[in-house]
């Protein structure tokens, strides 16, 4: 039964996430990645990870993609010559099928080695698995100094977005 | 609510598959945005099987741990996207190939 969900929504995300590496136009790379987001929302309610996939879909959909697609419109690159611009390097489709050559094989082995791995059937989890409280409880007690320096990466990243993108007018 | 259970290995495979799509767009898109949007891919790939490991062992470690990846994540797009802002006051152009300026 879960496979039926899962299956669809697995779909979806690498549909998506293919969107945004082939796609030819940023914009649409982007509204691709929005996509994967909440797709990839949908499998963390189907782990039962309720609170993480609430996080994905503030976070990631709301705030990171926001900031993306402000930074698309700002830079405002659909001006002249647009197709040059959005070109990437002349020898093109040789680093493409290299790349996509390369892949395949890193995903062929990484398959091989998920399947020598034996994983028998997981236990049913309880029902608070994955709730705010639990996550909660165990971010504050047993995490919770990994929690103040996230508090303060995030500072630091605020502080050097700020000084990295202020006008050198002054 | 006898629902049966998504096998672990099915978690696995579509974070990997994830991740790969994530490498692939870093090494061949040359749009600065679009490579960032590629890392974004990789960590919402390792955050799958952090979750899906955390299921199968029955812990909460690996949400904590999902949740200091969006974190991180936050910071990472933050600074570089105001990289590239201030690139592109130099240089009007968010082609990776243009910017060879530290190669001496």
């Amino acid at each position: 039964m879960e496979l039926l969900i899962f299956y669809p929504l697995a779909g979806l995300c690498v549909l998506f996430a293919l969107g945004v590496v082939v796609s030819n136009s940023p914009i649409n790379s982007a509204i691709s990645l929005i996509g994967m987001m909440l797709g990839l929302a949908g499998i963390f309610v189907l782990q039962q990870a309720h609170f993480i996939a609430i996080l994905q879909i503030i976070i990631y959909a709301g705030a990171i993609m926001v900031l993306f697609m402000f930074v698309i419109m700002l830079l405002n690159l659909k001006g002249k010559g647009e197709d040059e611009k959005w070109q990437s390097r002349d020898k093109n489709i040789l680093l493409n099928v290299l790349g996509g050559l390369l892949a395949t094989g890193v995903l062929y082995k990484i398959i091989d080695i998920i399947n020598a791995g034996d994983f028998n059937s997981p236990a049913m989890p309880p029902e608070s698995f994955g709730t705010v409280r639990e996550v909660g409880t165990i971010l504050f007690t047993e995490f919770v100094l990994p929690f103040e320096v996230a508090s303060i990466l995030l500072l630091v990243a605020m502080i050097g977005a700020v000084v990295l993108a202020k006008s050198k007018v002054d | 609510m006898d629902f049966e259970m998504v096998p672990l290995t099915h978690y696995l495979f579509l974070s990997a598959t994830l991740f790969v799509i994530g490498v692939t767009g870093v090494l061949v898109k040359r749009n600065a945005i679009v490579v960032f949007m590629s890392i974004e891919i990789m960590l919402n790939a390792v955050n799958i099987s952090l979750i899906a490991f955390d299921r199968y062992m029955n812990l909460h470690d690996g949400q904590v741990f999902s949740f200091m990846v969006m974190c991180v994540a936050a910071a990472e797009v933050s600074v570089g996207l105001a990289i590239i802002i201030s690139l592109f006051r130099n240089k009007p152009t968010t082609n990776l190939d243009e910017f060879n300026i530290m190669k001496s």
